[in-house]
């Protein structure tokens, strides 16, 4: 069974939005609400600036809060490692969306259920990358199975030093970022 | 995908049965689809979300296009599409579409009109066409169009005597760039795209070219490529734009100064040696002549003009010149900006053919080489123009695609004869040309315009008849030809039948002919797959196979058409008169022009005003998609960026709504403020294509503020008649 995780290369991300979009249209995502976003945070003073290009999903935490917290047993983990949501059994308690430290997570108002990203569960059944990373411009976004030794998303890990978001919460994150490749020789 | 996609489409094009090509991912997918029971269908096709034509996917369920994804096989999209190609389904399923012709019921304005049918609105269209040929002559017949639909009424206009044509994306945009890199190399620097070798580039450098929000697939793809592989970007803009995020030299410049900074740059590539001299000796004329040329501008001199420290300008260059010739400085896009533009174009190709990029990797690529039978099923030749075109105006360089301006100009004046019917199709004048009000009066000159578009737009809304075109995905549009590093051909071809009563500009093209009795020119055979039977002969003429084209790949590559590089046996050819790069125009001197850029000085803005700068946002394409469901969810409204500074000591807050006030007093819609550290002092920056004042576009209307508008002065440049719009200066009053 893979354990499936993302990496955002922050580098090479160009803040197109193409995620977005594909990932609204994949997933059916409602108006004014988000699985997935692109923030674009400056930091400095004329002319000494530095930006950082920053997507932001459901982490698929290991220790979720959401999982932990819901009271159907609705938001539960799969055998991939992802969070998935049961929407049958999903009563819509809005505990999970305020108990996410990632803010992933949103109520699909016309269906009473909660929602978040999935890493495109339908895609990934019919052997495609999730959407976002199907069209992702910039090859920001790396997706794949940190058990496979030879993925191409744990040779970047190993080559790169990484992080979590909001690692101090202890959640246990399986998306994470990198700020640039190895300087070439 | 386990294949490599250059070596599988050469095996696709080669392979004639196309039995091989049975598990293309679409075929799969489909076939996959159909065992579970669902009625699912994959359909190739190309985008025209905006001019990249990138390939495309359509997922179609239940006669539903639910999504839209890269092809991988097309060289533009390499299986990934942008927002605005992600987003092109609400295009589609706009309920703001245009849906059956309609006849003006009421002024020119007052956006009064009544439904028609096809039959009606075209025989109007005839009628009316014929009376103004007959009073005035067909040269006073005219078109102006962006994208597919105006090759449709290029053949109409023709066979009618005239050839009063001309599109925005020459005068308004990228046709000065094109006529300085034709007078220098021969070439323009791209068809279907810039040859730009980003993915191997080692030093990218960007003049105002906003790459990431200058949105156009593949080159992003490898500009990404190229930051991530730790290639440097040299990024020379006002604005701290996200490619001066990702770069190693941020040069601020002030505005309108680009040129200084370019001939200083040329100046230290020669006078420190940092050239390619074998690669000047060989391919190019007029180099001492150059080095003359710009001996006096001097890094300190252009430091105090483009005010930026002279330490940046300096070794920036030599960065530049330190990975040369596996560098290129980018020839840009959108080019009318001060009405000198020839001259910094021309600046820009001198620089790359100094450091020997032309041919080289990580440079420019030299073109795909690929024949093509010639394909004749079109009419018979076009008879004679009536008259001389007016649409070349005084310049000498105008191209071909014709100055927009001049031919408004003409409409306004009736010299040097009345022009009285335009054909304005899929492009929104009123918010392409400079100076809204004289289109509008040009407009009200005329006895006919007729608009052939997707929305409601402003432009729309003044024409006397209006007919409805579907969109990309409702219809067959052509093989076209793709001209990247390799040669190839695209398909577009429809994903659905079209809605409500739109028709493709090909049937709405060939009706009017017939309608006109130039059965001659209209599209063979009847029906709504007329059209597909002339791709379809057409493809044969190219000795493609079709079926395998519109089913499996939707591209096919030419194979061995790509020798990107010089080599020993691959030199390049330049089609200048020297069959050199020219270095020193002769062309331009004959015509009283510097044969070597110089620089002229432009007006700066007076104390209290700020220059108006524009650009591109990645999620809308001009003023196109404004209203499309998904992108205006993401940008609803622009905002007007200005500088921390500046915001501080007119009080104005970040989020609050201002007002714009160009120097000749004019006003635009209320925009939000955007305070910000990303930007000088001396200007202020909004995306282009908002503020529309189009009330049957419900969701774009009146949100943000239209530049456009407030572009009232432009500059011509004197060789090509490019309009130099980065020229107005507006004030900013609180009080929105």
């Amino acid at each position: 069974m893979p354990r499936y995780a993302m990496v955002i290369d922050q580098s090479r991300c160009i803040g197109c939005m193409a995620c977005v979009v594909s990932c609204k249209r994949e997933n059916d995502v409602p108006p004014e609400h988000y699985r997935t976003r692109v923030l674009e945070m400056v930091q400095g003073s004329f002319p000494d600036l530095t930006t950082e290009m920053r997507s932001e999903l459901c982490n698929h935490c290991d220790n979720a809060p959401c999982v932990n917290i819901c009271p159907t047993g609705a938001s539960h983990h799969e055998e991939d490692g992802t969070v998935q949501i049961n929407r049958k059994k999903c009563v819509g308690c809005k505990a999970c969306v305020t108990s996410c430290p990632y803010n992933a997570r949103y109520i699909n108002e016309e269906h009473g259920y909660a929602d978040k990203c999935s890493f495109c569960q339908q895609r990934l059944a019919e052997g495609k990358k999730p959407a976002c990373v199907a069209t992702c411009v910039g090859g920001s976004r790396i997706f794949g199975d940190l058990d496979d030794p030879q993925s191409e998303i744990s040779i970047i890990l190993r080559k790169n030093s990484h992080r979590v978001l909001n690692k101090a919460v202890g959640t246990g994150p399986n998306v994470y970022y990198i700020n640039q490749y190895p300087k070439r020789a | 995908m386990a294949f490599s996609r250059r070596n599988f489409l050469k095996y696709a094009a080669m392979s004639a049965g196309g039995t091989v090509l049975a598990d293309t991912p679409f075929i799969s997918a489909e076939a996959r689809a159909k065992a579970e029971g669902g009625n699912v269908k994959y359909v190739p096709t190309s985008c025209e979300m905006c001019f990249w034509k990138c390939g495309a996917v359509a997922k179609v369920v239940d006669g539903k296009v639910v999504k839209l994804e890269g092809n991988p096989y097309h060289p533009q999209s390499r299986g990934k599409l942008c927002a605005r190609g992600q987003g092109g389904i609400g295009q589609l399923y706009d309920e703001d579409r245009l849906k059956h012709p309609m006849i003006i019921d009421g002024a020119r304005g007052e956006g009064k009109y009544r439904k028609a049918s096809w039959d009606e609105a075209l025989t109007l269209v005839a009628k009316k066409m014929q009376a103004i040929a007959e009073k005035y002559g067909p040269e006073s017949l005219a078109m102006m169009s962006h994208g597919s639909p105006g090759d449709y009424f290029t053949n109409v206009l023709k066979a009618m005597g005239s050839r009063n044509i001309a599109f925005p994306s020459f005068a308004q945009c990228k046709g000065i760039r094109d006529v300085a890199w034709e007078l220098t190399y021969g070439h323009k620097p791209g068809t279907s795209c810039e040859r730009v070798d980003l993915e191997n580039s080692r030093v990218i450098v960007l003049f105002g070219t906003h790459l990431g929000e200058n949105m156009h697939n593949s080159q992003n793809q490898e500009f990404a490529e190229a930051v991530g592989r730790g290639a440097k970007i040299i990024c020379v803009d006002p604005r701290y734009s996200t490619a001066a995020s990702k770069s190693s030299f941020w040069l601020p410049i002030k505005p309108g100064t680009d040129t200084a900074l370019l001939l200083a740059w040329i100046n230290i590539v020669i006078s420190e040696g940092l050239y390619d001299k074998e690669y000047v000796e060989k391919y190019t004329v007029g180099f001492e002549e150059v080095k003359e040329a710009v001996k006096e501008y001097t890094p300190e001199w252009a430091a105090q003009e483009t005010e930026l420290p002279m330490r940046q300008i300096v070794e920036s260059v030599r960065e530049l010149c330190r990975y040369a010739p596996n560098v290129v400085v980018h020839p840009g896009r959108h080019y009318s900006w001060y009405g000198n533009d020839t001259q910094r174009a021309r600046a820009v190709a001198i620089l790359n053919a100094l450091l020997g990029t032309w041919g080289r990797k990580g440079g420019m690529w030299l073109p795909a080489k690929a024949k093509f039978a010639k394909f004749n099923d079109d009419a018979p030749a076009y008879p004679p123009a009536s008259k001389p075109p007016v649409i070349k105006g005084d310049f000498p360089f105008a191209g071909g695609e014709g100055v927009t301006q001049v031919l408004r100009d003409a409409t306004i004046t009736g010299n040097p004869y009345p022009i009285k019917a335009w054909i304005v199709a899929g492009t929104n004048l009123m918010k392409a040309l400079p100076d809204q009000r004289l289109t509008r009066k040009a407009i009200d000159n005329l006895d006919l315009l007729v608009a052939v578009d997707l929305f409601p737009t402003e432009t729309v809304m003044l024409a006397d008849v209006i007919l409805p075109e579907c969109t990309y995905l409702e219809r067959h549009d052509g093989l076209y030809k793709i001209s990247t590093r390799e040669a190839g051909v695209a398909i577009r071809q429809p994903a659905v039948e079209p809605m409500y009563e739109t028709k493709p500009a090909w049937w709405i093209g060939s009706e009017l002919c017939k309608k006109l009795g130039l059965n001659d020119y209209a599209v063979k055979g009847n029906g709504m797959d007329a059209w597909e039977g002339r791709m379809r002969r057409q493809a044969k003429a190219w000795g493609l196979d079709y079926d395998q084209l519109a089913k499996h790949t939707g591209y096919v590559s030419i194979p061995d058409s790509e020798k990107p590089y010089i080599t020993a046996d691959n030199q390049p050819v330049f089609g200048t008169f020297s069959e050199k790069i020219e270095l020193y125009s002769d062309e331009l001197e004959g015509e009283g022009f510097d044969p070597v850029p110089q620089y002229e000085p432009v007006e700066h803005p007076q104390k209290g005003m700020f220059r108006l700068i524009y650009g591109r946002s990645p999620v809308h394409t001009f003023s196109r998609t404004v209203n499309t469901q998904w992108l205006w969810e993401l940008e609803k409204e622009n905002e007007v960026w200005l500088n921390k500074k500046e915001a501080d000591r007119l009080g104005v807050k970040n989020g609050q709504y201002v007002v714009l006030e160009n120097q000749d007093g004019v006003r635009c819609n209320k925009i939000k403020a955007k305070v910000t550290e990303r930007i000088r002092h001396d200007c202020v920056y909004m995306v282009h294509g908002f503020g529309h004042n189009a009330p049957r576009l419900k969701r774009a209307n009146q949100s943000g503020a239209d530049d456009q508008q407030l572009i009232t002065k432009y500059i011509e440049d004197p060789i090509t008649g490019g309009t130099g719009m980065r020229v107005n200066f507006v004030k900013i009053i609180k009080e929105a």
